[in-house]
């Protein structure tokens, strides 16, 4: 059964030609401006075909690991963290956070339960007049007051550690749509990713010949066809913005998640330790199909990046490109996009320059 | 400080005359009455009776939401809504959804907690219990209910045309641009939007008349420090309403000319920026939460003390808590948008400021408890709802502290932890404590008693739902479901079906309220004046129950 998934994997993987930068048949506004029809989740016709120019070494995808990198059935903690900033966060978060709520809730319980038994009418029938105490109600504001200070040091010191920005080893530039994402790799001869939820098996929408979920792909509704690949015990940056409506880009084991804003770009980063297949979900409501785009980071040793770049047909920064002018004239990001009217921004996802991959957006609705 | 109006003085002496007593309990025609209200007390059973209708709808919304999340797949959104059965249009089931969410949050926020609390019973008393006559602007008052008829029916009505990808407005309540705006075509988000600023226009006439009538209609020796809680509460509500609605209005006027006009106020390639509409909205929008709270902060403190037979306890620092409240929650706005790419000095100020707010908080609950100690307790309806209140605002707010923390948040922000955690300061605090003055005042509102059986069911049965149904929700958050989906991945389907199962306790409690009181309305049995003892000393209690159409034409004087 996982042999199908992987032979379905694979073929998708190598269905992207390599190094087809020379053409520009689809400018972005037919890849943003996807027109609603009838049809179910994001179809990725061109998964299952496609002219395969250049079959490069099979580069096999992670295989997800049950309960790391995604939810845990009836799970109740915090994901397992792969990061070093997602594991100060979530130790925060349990080991004292999480203590403080408990013991202020049971406090309160505790004192409210006491109260109802020893002061109720039969035990205690004739009330106090007690309507001050100075210094009982100056206790109550400031030992809350320490608590919150002590809450806010370790909050502070974690946000400064989300925001330290170590210099980048990669970039990847993340682009929210209705209804999929866009993952681009400037540093790697302008490779483009485009991700599309994978439907199932017995979906009624799902055409003959489309490629369906398998479990090596991941859990339903989790699962995409095309993975985000990035190395492990590298930093890498996002750049995030969006083409539409805003979206958000959210990783929860990396302990990760930023807006994705239609005319603006902002940054995180991470560095991935381990490395998995990790789940994440579009995090800002983005319209009807707002349930139906989650990411998926694919993290793997450096080499094998370089072997999963190399399969899509991108370049590593300092190798020396297989085909040496092709690869300098598309060493700036491939073509620019040509300025959209009415969209002229930074944001405007430069065109998809792989024929293959503009279909597929096309064919995105 | 308190200036009586001449009207009221001319009641005082028109007090001394014989008939006074009969003249102020002459009752104008049905319709008269009932349309053209000038009376507080009629004024605010109609803010109950609509908020309770609301309630209805609006809470039957989030039952179509939980009967979907019960299990995973699209097994309820395929069906029929509202009109145009079994569309095969994936697109349309999911955008049902978002006009589930979008319905749901609109409804609860702005017809149902709002008027219940504000309009019921602050219109009902305020007045009592500052020894007034009536509100000070009553016709305005009156406007201040029809404005929100009309500003219900665009709403509902909005659900019945396009909303771009089916019908209805699919934005989220927050109506967040661009998907307001290009990203949702057709009439529906424009008729929300202008719902919205007639509830918004409602409100703010209804501050007006709240501010005016407290500042001004005191009965002699009521001054501000003497005022029951409850009024101390809406008056800081009222400052909040007058204060963020406005800039509502602004915002989603704007969101109304980038949609129809060509403006771009929220659109990145004409100049704007949809993160502005995010800061409008917030700055309105936080104050909004703690006017959803503050009315019945008041209310939990004067329940508390009726039945502990106490006065309570710090009365200075419970009132000038809700104002630090109310001016603090003025300045926290964007901890809402964590997430939206803020600088970090901007993230740690936000932080640090949205955790003083649990001092203030902590300051009352601590407060309500030593107003119950060394009291002498009973435990009727009121009370009980009252007591819930306290503990399950108390875990909404700590888990509100672990929000505000910008690195956390990361994590959480768009969650289910998030849902849980709004849902306990409102659906378990809110809600719990527009109950809570629900039984408190029934009596002295309809001059029948409920039923205490029936009450005290309800209150368990309730108890229990919401508490099954919100507290998953944490674990759902922390294992990462986020907010506002309509289908969920198998690992998150147990904790969903608990929270389902909860509703249907919920729904069971709802059951029992409504029939007790219809019962209580038909048979329930006569009040008297004061039916909960010497705990009870506001003035609303020196007076019959109901009260007279008109009461205190002679102003009561206060030691």
């Amino acid at each position: 059964m996982k042999l199908i998934g992987w032979a379905i994997a694979l073929a998708a993987a190598m269905a992207t030609p390599a190094a087809a930068q020379t053409t520009n048949t689809a400018g972005p506004a037919a890849a943003a401006a996807a027109p609603a029809t009838g049809n179910a989740m994001a179809a990725d016709p061109a998964g299952t075909g496609g002219d395969t120019k250049a079959v490069a070494k099979p580069f096999h995808y992670t295989t997800p690991t049950s309960g790391v990198g995604e939810p845990v059935p009836g799970g109740w903690t915090t994901q397992e963290q792969v990061t070093e900033v997602g594991r100060d966060a979530a130790a925060f978060h349990d080991n004292w956070l999480l203590l403080v709520c408990a013991a202020i809730s049971v406090i309160v319980l505790g004192l409210l339960l006491f109260a109802m038994v020893r002061f109720r009418r039969g035990a205690n029938p004739t009330p106090s007049r007690t309507s001050h105490n100075t210094a009982i109600e100056v206790i109550w504001t400031v030992i809350p007051v320490l608590i919150l200070v002590a809450i806010a040091i370790p909050s502070i010191r974690l946000m400064r550690a989300q925001y330290a920005f170590p210099k980048a080893d990669l970039t990847v530039k993340v682009i929210g749509n209705q209804w999929y994402w866009t993952y681009q790799y400037p540093d790697n001869g302008g490779l483009e990713i485009v991700s599309n939820i994978l439907k199932e098996k017995n979906d009624p929408t799902l055409k003959p010949g489309d490629r369906f979920r398998t479990e090596a792909d991941g859990p339903p509704l989790l699962a995409v066809d095309e993975r985000m690949v990035i190395p492990a015990g590298k930093v890498v940056k996002f750049i995030v913005t969006s083409n539409d409506v805003i979206h958000s880009f959210a990783m929860p084991a990396f302990w990760t998640k930023i807006d994705a804003n239609p005319g603006q770009l902002n940054e995180t980063w991470v560095k991935v330790d381990r490395p998995g297949v990790y789940f994440g979900q579009c995090s800002e409501l983005c319209g009807a199909r707002h349930g139906y785009m989650p990411i998926v980071i694919d993290v793997v040793p450096p080499a094998q990046f370089a072997e999963w770049v190399a399969a899509k047909g991108g370049t590593m920064p300092g190798a020396t490109p297989a085909a040496a002018p092709a690869g300098e004239a598309s060493g700036e990001m491939a073509t620019p996009a040509p300025a959209v009217p009415g969209a002229a921004q930074p944001a405007v996802a430069p065109a998809p320059t792989n024929p293959d991959v503009a279909n597929r957006a096309t064919a995105n609705d | 400080m308190s200036t009586i109006p001449a009207d009221a003085l001319h009641l005082e002496e028109a007090g001394k005359a014989h008939h006074a007593e009969h003249d102020a309990d002459h009752k104008p025609g049905f319709f008269v009455r009932w349309f053209m209200s000038t009376n507080h007390k009629d004024i605010g059973t109609l803010y109950l009776i609509f908020a309770i209708v609301a309630g209805i709808i609006g809470g039957s919304l989030s039952g179509i939401m939980r009967w979907e999340l019960m299990e995973p797949g699209i097994q309820v959104l395929n069906h029929a809504w509202p009109i145009g059965a079994g569309t095969a249009n994936f697109d349309e089931w999911t955008h049902h959804w978002n006009v589930l969410i979008t319905a749901h949050g609109l409804i609860m926020v702005f017809f149902m907690v709002m008027p219940a609390m504000i309009g019921g019973f602050g219109n009902w008393f305020v007045p009592l219990m500052i020894g007034a006559p009536d509100m000070a602007f009553p016709r305005m008052n009156n406007i201040s209910f029809w404005l929100l008829v009309p500003a219900f029916m665009l709403l509902l009505g909005s659900t019945f045309v396009s909303g771009g990808s089916g019908l209805g407005t699919g934005t989220g309540w927050t109506v967040y641009a661009p998907l307001s705006t290009s990203g949702s075509a057709g009439p529906s988000t424009d008729m929300v939007i202008f719902s919205l600023h007639l509830a918004g226009a409602s409100s703010i006439l209804g501050a007006i008349n709240f501010i005016t009538t407290i500042f001004n209609m005191r009965a002699p020796g009521m001054t501000l420090h003497k005022m029951p809680l409850f009024v101390w509460s809406v008056l800081v509500t009222a400052f909040l309403l007058l204060l963020a609605l406005p800039v509502l209005a602004g915002a989603i006027t704007m969101l109304l000319t980038d949609r129809n006009f060509g403006t771009t106020f929220f659109d990145a390639s004409g100049g704007g920026d949809p993160v502005l509409y995010q800061h409008l909205f917030w700055f309105f929008g936080h104050p909004e939460v703690y006017i959803m709270i503050l009315p019945g902060f008041g209310m939990v403190s004067q329940i508390v003390s009726t039945f502990s037979r106490k006065p309570v306890f710090g009365y200075l620092g419970m009132a000038y808590a809700m104002v630090a409240i109310g001016v603090v929650g003025f300045v926290v706005w964007a901890h809402h948008m964590f997430v939206t790419g803020m600088s970090l000095d901007t993230k740690m100020y936000f932080t640090a400021a949205t955790m003083i707010i649990a001092v203030p908080t902590g300051v009352k609950i601590f407060s309500w408890i030593a107003t119950m100690w060394g009291g002498s307790l009973t435990f009727e309806t009121p009370m009980l709802w009252a007591i819930g209140f306290i503990f399950l605002f108390t875990v909404g707010g700590v888990t509100g502290v672990v929000l505000a923390n910008g690195g956390i948040d990361t994590y959480m922000h768009d969650t289910y932890y998030v849902v849980a955690h709004f849902h306990y300061v409102l659906s378990l605090g809110a809600v719990f404590s527009i109950f809570a003055g629900f039984y408190y005042w029934f009596g002295k509102m309809s001059g029948r008693m409920y039923n205490e059986f029936l009450g005290k069911v309800h209150f368990f049965l309730m108890f229990i739902g919401v508490n099954t149904v919100f507290f998953p929700m944490h674990f759902l958050g922390l294992d990462g479901m986020p907010r506002r989906i309509p289908d969920y991945t198998p690992a998150f389907a147990e904790w969903n079906y608990v929270a389902t199962v909860g509703f249907m306790i919920t729904a069971a409690g709802m059951a029992v309220f409504f029939v007790n009181i219809i019962y209580s309305l038909i048979a329930g049995p006569k009040a008297p004046g004061n039916y909960w003892g010497e705990g009870a000393t506001t003035l609303e209690w020196t007076l019959s129950s109901p009260p007279p159409f008109h009461q205190f034409s002679t102003l009561p004087k206060i030691d």
